[in-house]
């Protein structure tokens, strides 16, 4: 008997009960389609999440100032300045894990541009701050370090601001805003960057020389930073080389003893992204699971559907036993029908969770990430599921009697 | 004699554990068949001698005694071994018919054939020979469903005699047919043993044992009586050819 003709003979005896097969195979269908689903969806979701992280910026650690605390209330990181320019500068030159560092600080105002005005954040920056957060400029030209030498009253523009001042699709290069009361030229118009991880939108922002700002915005030279120092590390690798490495420098400038807290706060935006990306990866194993499970229960369906069918065609197998056919040849045909409907099954539902998972991914703005692996790991295991509770009911089969089996009633 | 019978049992006992009981069902029956016989194996039931027809076709195994098979013993043979030599040598008719439901004639009748490992081409080209020499020639496409009885025993003879059997048994072939399908039926039998075919009948009604050369009669799982005759053709019988007609 050939592999063919077994495959026949199952085909025949599942196309006798259309409904009955179809059924059966329904549970198959939804369990690989749903793990297929859940799989690609997560996928995506893993993919926009680190989007998101990279449009932040890479390797990225933001240091910030202490916290203050008068008569027992305390003030959160950054109300009580610790961090100095020098301390700045010492990250810059002796740290080696660190490729730039750099200021940034911030503070709400009014922009007002030719006809519309619109309040925002405004933050003064270095040149280094936008290769840190890996930003670019998409029109005009970003400010150089000449402009932070001179304090020049340059600003380049986020996305949202421009929309609101001059409207969607706008090109104010070249135009003047005023900011404080005072004009700035707009030299440039940052990428659309979207959202942070949290939520916060990256293009309503405005970004000056660091020097001007502290000059002209924030009022008063001090010796203190009253901001944040971003600093990028040298690789992905590094990033938790560099946080131990400016820990350490900044708590010996400083001052502090061994058995003092920091007086600084440092974030390390790579190991937040990495828990992200685990919470996505342990959300998408459970749904995995579940679905998993549910493939199971269909394995249990094939079984179930099998030992009646078993029951119900005992004469038929008493009458191949009859006319020849050796045990084997029983055992074959009954496990190729239960492995037809759960290969069969998962072959539709895989296609049926890829569709379910595209539709998902276009109506969520994610991207559709399929690894072919997955529809095989779905499939090998729909096949094993159709192995593992086909087994049981065909050996049933092979088993009867002859005599018994052309007696049954 | 230069050739070993066709069936020779010395002896043959059958037991059957029922429950606490112990069922003899074969209590030592001795027999031989000769290539070419006609045999009717005849009893009330309970007298084993269904047990004497799935003993000679290797459907079931004895408790003691022998069993040669032209020749060869096949009483201790494993169930491989005697699907091999079901599929081989016997060819079933049941007096049920036993067909597949919802399977065409032809599909059916090439049964034996799939397990012999015959090609399909092969098995549809023979299944279509062996329906027209039973007179279904123009049924090859029916299922069981829309044949009359007649009809579904010939297509279940057919299936018999597909593999070229050098034995044709028989389980009361005629229970489920009215007289006049049951003479076509016997007809088609005696037209086939006529033809050099040997076959066993188990049957409790006399009249279709007079089709036979010979009767053997159980009771209580030993034979009690050997009659051998001239094969008569009953006279209300129609003659062999009828069956090549369309019915």
């Amino acid at each position: 008997m050939t592999p063919w003709t077994v495959l026949r003979l199952a085909f025949r005896a599942l196309g006798r009960n259309t409904m009955r097969s179809f059924l059966t195979a329904l549970g198959i269908i939804i369990g690989v389609g749903a793990f297929i689903a859940m799989v690609v969806i997560g996928e995506g979701a893993k993919a926009r999440v680190e989007e998101a992280f990279s449009s932040m910026g890479t390797n990225l650690l933001v240091i910030q100032s202490g916290s203050s605390s008068q008569r027992g209330v305390f003030g959160g990181f950054g109300s009580m300045p610790t961090l100095t320019w020098d301390d700045l500068k010492a990250i810059q030159t002796e740290v080696p894990s660190v490729r730039h560092a750099a200021p940034q600080l911030r503070s709400t105002a009014s922009i007002i541009g030719e006809e519309l005005n619109w309040t925002t954040s405004v933050t003064g920056v270095t040149p280094d701050y936008f290769e840190i957060r890996n930003w670019q400029v998409d029109s005009g030209v970003p400010f150089t370090s000449s402009d932070i030498d001179a304090a020049t009253k340059v600003v380049l523009l986020g996305r949202t601001v421009v929309d609101r001042l001059y409207g969607p699709g706008a090109d104010p290069v070249g135009q003047t805003v005023r900011i404080k009361s005072m004009p700035f030229q707009v030299i440039g118009l940052m990428a659309r960057k979207g959202q942070s991880p949290m939520g916060q939108d990256y293009d309503d922002a405005v970004f000056i020389p660091v020097s001007t700002f502290r000059s002209k915005i924030q009022g008063g030279l001090s010796n203190f930073i009253a901001g944040s120092i971003f600093v990028g590390a040298s690789s992905p690798e590094a990033t938790s080389k560099a946080e131990r490495e400016v820990r350490s420098l900044l708590r010996d400038r400083h001052r502090l003893s061994a058995e003092v807290d920091d007086d600084f706060q440092i974030r390390n935006l790579t190991e937040i992204a990495t828990a992200q990306q685990e919470g996505t990866r342990t959300l998408t194993t459970l749904l995995a699971s579940i679905a998993a499970v549910s493939l199971i229960v269909g394995g249990i369906g094939i079984m179930n559907i099998m030992l009646v069918s078993v029951t119900e065609r005992t004469r038929e197998i008493g009458v191949r036993m009859a006319v020849g056919a050796k045990p084997r040849h029983i055992l074959a045909q009954f496990l190729t029908e239960a492995l037809s409907l759960s290969v069969l099954g998962g072959v539709v539902g895989a296609l049926l969770g890829l569709l379910s998972a595209s539709r998902l991914a276009a109506r969520f703005g994610w991207p559709m990430l399929v690894r072919p692996g997955i529809v095989v790991v779905a499939l090998v295991f729909s096949a094993i599921v159709g192995v593992v509770f086909g087994l049981y009911p065909a050996q049933r089969a092979s088993r009867l009697d002859p005599i018994e089996a052309l007696r049954y009633e | 004699m230069t050739n070993p019978p066709l069936v020779r049992i010395e002896n043959l006992t059958k037991v059957y554990q029922a429950g606490e009981a112990e069922v003899r069902a074969l209590a030592g029956v001795s027999l031989t068949v000769e290539a070419g016989e006609f045999v009717s194996v005849m009893g009330a039931s309970g007298s084993g001698k269904s047990t004497l027809m799935h003993l000679i076709g290797c459907l079931d195994r004895p408790t003691s005694g022998r069993y040669l098979l032209e020749g060869r013993e096949v009483s201790g043979l494993n169930r491989n071994a005697l699907a091999e030599i079901r599929n081989r040598t016997m060819g079933f008719v049941f007096q049920s018919f036993n067909l597949l439901a919802r399977t065409s004639a032809m599909e059916n009748v090439e049964l034996p054939l799939i397990y012999a490992g015959v090609p399909a081409a092969e098995r549809r080209r023979r299944a279509v020979e062996t329906l027209r020499q039973v007179g279904l020639g123009d049924r090859l496409e029916h299922h069981p469903g829309q044949m009359s009885g007649g009809q579904q025993q010939r297509v279940a003879i057919a299936r018999a005699l597909i593999g070229a059997p050098r034995l044709l048994l028989a389980d009361e072939p005629t229970g489920n047919l009215d007289s006049r399908t049951s003479r076509e039926v016997m007809a088609l039998l005696q037209g086939l043993s006529r033809a050099g075919l040997t076959i066993v009948l188990v049957t409790h009604a006399p009249e279709i044992a007079e089709w036979t050369s010979r009767v053997l009669t159980l009771k209580d799982g030993l034979i009690v009586s050997d009659e051998r005759r001239a094969a008569a053709t009953p006279a209300a019988a129609a003659p062999v050819g009828a069956v090549e007609v369309a019915p």
